[in-house]
């Protein structure tokens, strides 16, 4: 495992994710929209030991830019050992109520751009035959509720196209992994009160890379959410459509 | 915004803003008084700004540059000790200087000056910084070093974030062969044999410390566990203790009552008593021996949500025990026990911060929990034998001493008032410089 692709490398989550595989002395390519942190994170990953950091300013939101990134990073790092899609935004759900428009923007970053990457990547990857493809999903997708269910949706969509794929992918060796973290402190819920279910980015970045080395399918970080989207799930619908969680 | 630091008192109202990036300049009014702010491991008033913003830099996580061959780390100014030692050790370097916790920044550090076991020999963590970026509310992004903006490095190193926002930090490390470090524990009878035990220890050993039994009078006055310790290399890999494997964490404020003269007692009985020898030998992990509180998370609330007030001050001494024995004796009697007290003589090798504590003398550390103007008067009088025995009281974790002593402690704090930066403040700051504003 040492040529890792990180899309959506700045994120807290994928930070972590990009730090343990450094640590190993992997090779990284990273991509995101602001090159600072970018830049940033690219002398840390040195310092703490990957063998080579390269890194690209782009805005992954916009599909027609996929076809050319995969090019360029088949060109840098000939095969790919993990993919990993570590962007997305948490709307505010009350704006996505009032303006179709923002809804219809979310779900293109969230869900449609990262549908075009996974085409794209999946046939690349089933080619090679081997290798991960990681996406970060979110224990949101196991349920609409009123307080964010556009954000469920965006998560849910990928959810399931995940499933196609690894069910797809498996006759070529290709590991598939939907990640689902909880509550994690990070910048994206700055505003968020923190209670005792929100944990450290640092945390849930060693799970993810753990979970690829098992080769799982799905996991929830940290575990316990496993236990209680399990017990949300199976809330009848009868009951929760009066509940405000 | 409810705000307190790591001791719980004082309470105040404040905002947090939580800087993203090193680029970003979070100076955005000219009105607010910003303090840039870390871990908020300190624990009185000088990690507070009350009314104002703290400008977080927790994000701030990243390392820049690890020179693996000399032994020099640049970081950004949010990075925590815990963070460098996982990064450091490794590759056979270790923290130049630690304080008892490494859950705090590097940026806090620095600002701080801290000091460890190692004072007598290494001085402070200041004395290991070679240069760092200072954001000034002006936009302006300084180098500063002992050779560049020199007289801003001064003023920062242990300038408690006065003088603008510390963005990253370049210092260098000490060799290390690895975690484990070789202990011994002796007990000591009396102020005098501590004395002695550190005179000989000083010499021979990089760390040395003493717990002292603070709540008993009469014979055992002045009775404790003289430790000192130093880097080993070894094969052997000892067990974690169970407390270090299990990582326990106070989930919830206990009752203000958990801590009184009885339970404190028995407690300082009991680790007196823990060690049957006079001398104990063992190899420990850096761990306990460095971090022993850092095993329970979140160990101020076992004081409650009242919280408790450390007192450090460092006295003149040269043997001489007596101004130790009066400060001591002044808490006993009052009956306000410590749960933890910690004793230790400072080297004289002095830092380039203006505003640096340790100097030389002995430095006595205790917690005490708040209990009202019961306690602040004793603190008051503590601040008064300070004063009169020549020596000073630490910022870090003072929420209490008066403007006056702060100056005479302090001489050089009107050069750093000169040098800082008109938009940063701190409660502190106001406390000791008797301002209301800025």
């Amino acid at each position: 495992m040492n040529k890792i692709v990180i899309c959506g490398a700045t994120s807290a989550i994928a930070v972590e994710v990009a730090r343990e595989y450094a640590s190993r002395g992997a090779t990284l390519y990273l991509v995101a929209r602001d090159g600072e942190r970018l830049s940033t994170l690219a002398s840390d990953l040195k310092a703490r030991g990957a063998s080579g950091v390269h890194t690209e300013v782009l805005d992954l939101a916009l599909n027609e830019h996929h076809q050319a990134l995969l090019a360029r990073i088949k060109d840098i790092l000939g095969a790919i050992d993990a993919l990993l899609i570590a962007y997305g935004v948490l709307p505010d759900q009350q704006r996505c109520e009032e303006d179709v428009e923002a809804t219809m923007q979310l779900l293109q970053v969230n869900t449609l751009s990262v549908i075009s990457l996974l085409t794209l990547f999946g046939n690349e990857f089933a080619k090679q035959e081997r290798g991960t493809i990681a996406v970060i999903s979110s224990v949101a997708a196991d349920r609409g509720r009123k307080s964010n269910y556009v954000y469920c949706t965006s998560k849910a969509a990928l959810d399931v196209f995940l499933q196609g794929l690894r069910n797809r992918l498996f006759s070529n060796g290709v590991h598939v992994l939907t990640i689902k973290p909880g509550f994690v402190d990070t910048p994206m819920t700055a505003h968020l009160k923190k209670g005792l279910l929100f944990a450290e980015a640092a945390e849930v970045g060693r799970g993810i890379v753990k979970a690829i080395d098992r080769k799982k399918d799905v996991v929830y970080l940290p575990w316990f959410w496993i236990i209680i989207m399990a017990i949300v799930r199976n809330i009848p619908e009868r009951l929760f459509k009066r509940m405000s969680i | 915004m409810k705000g307190e630091s790591w001791g719980r008192y004082p309470k105040v109202s404040q905002q947090v803003r939580m800087l993203e990036k090193r680029q970003q300049n979070p100076f955005r009014s000219k009105e607010e008084l910003y303090l840039p702010y870390g871990q908020g491991r300190s624990y009185g008033d000088c990690c507070l700004n009350d009314g104002g913003v703290l400008i977080g830099t927790r994000w701030l996580d990243s390392f820049i540059e690890f020179d693996r061959d000399q032994g020099v780390l640049r970081c950004e100014a949010g990075v925590t000790l815990a963070q460098v030692l996982e990064l450091v050790l490794p590759a056979g370097w270790f923290l130049p200087v630690t304080p008892g916790t490494k859950f705090v920044s590097v940026g806090g550090a620095l600002a701080n000056d801290v000091h460890g076991k190692n004072h007598h020999g290494s001085g402070t963590f200041g004395c290991f910084v070679r240069r760092f970026e200072l954001l000034r509310s002006t936009g302006e992004r300084l180098i500063c070093s002992d050779r560049e903006n020199a007289a801003l490095f001064s003023a920062t190193i242990g300038g408690l974030g006065l003088t603008g926002l510390i963005t990253w930090v370049e210092f260098s490390l000490k060799r290390a062969p690895g975690p484990w470090i070789e202990m011994e524990s002796v007990r000591f009878g009396n102020l005098e044999e501590f004395f002695g035990l550190s005179q000989e220890s000083d010499k021979e050993f990089e760390y040395t410390v003493a717990w002292l039994d603070c709540v008993s009078a009469g014979a055992n006055f002045g009775r404790g566990i003289f430790m000192r310790g130093r880097h080993v290399p070894s094969e052997a890999h000892p067990k974690r203790s169970l407390l270090g494997r299990l990582s326990p964490k106070v989930p919830i404020d206990l009752p203000s009552l958990t801590l009184n003269p009885l339970t404190v007692r028995a407690f300082n009985e009991l680790y007196y008593r823990k060690q049957r020898q006079r001398l104990v030998k063992k190899l420990v992990h850096y761990d306990p021996f460095f971090y022993p509180l850092d095993a329970v998370s979140g160990w101020n609330r076992i004081y409650g949500s009242r919280g408790f007030l450390q007192f450090q001050c460092v006295v003149p001494s040269s043997g001489n025990s007596r101004p130790i024995a009066q400060i001591l004796s002044t808490v006993v009697e009052n009956g306000d026990a410590s749960f933890l007290a910690v004793l230790k003589e400072f080297g004289d090798i002095s830092s380039p911060g203006m505003l640096s504590f340790p100097r030389r003398g002995v430095t006595l550390c205790l917690d005490i929990p708040f209990r009202g103007t019961r306690t602040l008067n004793l603190f008051a009088r503590l601040d008064e034998m300070t004063r009169d025995f020549g020596g000073a009281i630490y910022p870090a974790k003072d929420a209490t001493m008066s403007a006056e002593s702060f100056q005479q402690y302090f001489p050089r704090w009107k050069e750093v008032a000169a040098l800082k930066d008109p938009r940063c403040s701190s409660s502190l700051w106001r406390r000791v410089t008797g301002l209301t504003q800025s």
